[in-house]
């Protein structure tokens, strides 16, 4: 049977289209459809039900620091409390098992899974921390994310202080009687905030941010958001077959953590020191058409030299876009290969990544 | 509108004399979502009746575009290929996609009139 989140209700209230996402009813989209949906994000602000995600909350003090570094590349001895960096849940291979956001909190940290991943994920970093820390993925909890330039003005209105917050960064507020807790972060390219709020008090705080002004976004908009961000999708971008120097990724293996251990670190180091045979890049076809997963890549002879494992219309950038996996030697920019596409070769060039640049004001987000 | 008549894969056909013009229902525009990319058959080729002549894509999916008769196709609307929206924004009308001259009228005869289709259309969506 398929799980509603506590927004099940208001989905429908505002037309949603639901469909079965990672054994959850979600919406794909409401009434504007997928373009308009992304554009209002992109030049306003959109309001995203993210409660199937996972929040993972482990409890612990010192030893747990030194204990997550043990299975995960990133340098967790650096983070200040409510800091967040991008990480992996990586196999002896280097492996994705998942990807995913971890936050630095007083009482220990804060995990974000993909909802596809997270049963799955528990049982390994339970298993691996073994039975020392309390370890809840809670489902009391659910999760919201405001997107877009209008975000920071929209919740600064119900949440004073909020747009204090530097990127990648977090704090508790109060929201009527309860905690809250926000972080300024976002799966679309733009400024915004994910919220963790109550499963009872979500619904009302919802309503007060569309009397605002934002709009719900579904699904549909939500992947060509991040896109044309050039962020990876779990599941189509990266799985147990990449690994994150192969997704171009390498930004979020800390330095400090290259010569020590943690599950898949020998490929990781291996990789970073003599390079990899496959590596993900953007793409664009030169027409309309659109790459989708699994499209086969050639060269020029009609040697196929690798696979596309997203791709869409971008609204904002008025293009159709995609990302995949070539052989090295085809990565570099404007390299022209050809996609097969219902039988045709479409020829396409390879892009710098993200599609979309956000043109911030300089330092706006990092006030 | 009594003389369109629609096929099971949600194509709609507007027959006058020996050219039927085909494009695809708003129903089927509503199934697809917003539509980015059109392709069309070739003016000049011939078209096998319930065969593919032409592709749809939504933001969500890639859908083959059926030809509902036989026939030769004598034009196809090239302003949908330019700019796709036009098909979500008026289906039945301006955002016809293709014209052919008909090869045999009987086979309009499989087809369904438009209280068929719209019965059809509610169920299939159900």
């Amino acid at each position: 049977m398929t799980k509603k989140t506590s927004l099940y209700n208001l989905h429908k209230k505002y037309g949603a289209k639901l469909v079965e996402f990672a054994g959850y009813e979600m919406p794909i989209q409401y009434k504007d459809g997928i373009i308009q949906e992304h554009k209002f994000t992109r030049s306003k602000c959109g309001i995203f039900d993210v409660s199937h995600m996972g929040q993972l909350f482990i409890y612990g003090k010192e030893n747990l620091t030194k204990d997550l570094e043990n299975i995960f590349p990133t340098d967790l001895k650096k983070l200040n409390i409510n800091q967040s960096k991008y990480s992996f849940l990586m196999d002896e291979n280097a492996g994705i098992y998942d990807d995913l956001i971890i936050t630095k909190i007083l009482e220990g940290y804060l995990i974000i899974l993909n909802a596809a991943c997270k049963d799955n994920d528990f049982k390994i970093i339970k298993t691996k921390l073994g039975n020392t820390y309390n370890l809840q993925l809670k489902e009391d909890l659910s999760l919201i994310a405001l997107q877009g330039p209008e975000a920071k003005t929209i919740l600064e209105k119900k949440v004073k202080g909020v747009s204090k917050l530097k990127f990648m960064n977090g704090e508790k507020y109060k929201f009527l009687d309860i905690n809250i807790f926000i972080s300024r972060s976002g799966y679309t390219g733009e400024d915004g905030f994910e919220i963790s709020i109550d499963n009872n008090y979500v619904e009302k705080f919802v309503e007060e941010m569309l009397n605002e002004g934002a709009k719900m976004i579904g699904l549909g908009a939500r992947d060509t958001l991040r896109m044309e961000a050039g962020l990876c999708l779990y599941g189509n971008d990266i799985d147990k077959n990449t690994t994150p120097i192969e997704a171009n990724l390498k930004w979020a293996i800390s330095k400090n953590r290259i010569d020590t251990e943690y599950p898949g670190s020998k490929i990781i180091k291996k990789q970073i020191q003599s390079g990899v045979e496959k590596i993900r890049v953007g793409i664009k076809p030169v027409n309309r058409v659109i790459a989708r997963g699994n499209t086969r890549v050639f060269n020029k002879d009609d040697k196929e030299i690798g696979k596309i494992t997203s791709g869409t219309f971008g609204p904002s950038v008025d293009h159709s876009i995609a990302m995949g996996y070539v052989e090295n030697e085809y990565s570099k920019l404007n390299t022209k290969l050809f996609l097969e596409i219902r039988g045709k070769k479409i020829p396409a060039n390879i892009c710098d990544l993200p599609f979309y640049k956000k043109k911030y004001v300089k330092g706006e987000i990092n006030v | 509108m009594s003389d369109v008549k629609y096929s099971k894969e949600h194509e709609w056909l507007k027959l006058d004399g020996d050219v039927a013009t085909i494009g695809i229902t708003k129903h089927a525009t509503e199934m697809l979502g917003d539509i980015v990319f059109a392709e069309l058959p070739e003016k000049g080729s011939s078209v096998e009746k319930d065969s593919t002549a032409g592709v749809v894509e939504s933001t969500k999916a890639a859908s083959d575009v059926y030809t509902p008769i036989s026939g030769e196709v004598v034009d196809a609307n090239q302003a949908i290929v330019e700019d796709p929206s036009k098909i979500n924004a008026d289906p039945e009308g301006e955002a016809w996609f293709f014209k052919l001259k008909i090869k045999d009228i009987k086979e309009l005869d499989t087809l369904m009139n438009k209280d068929e289709y719209d019965k059809f259309a509610k169920e299939s969506s159900q």
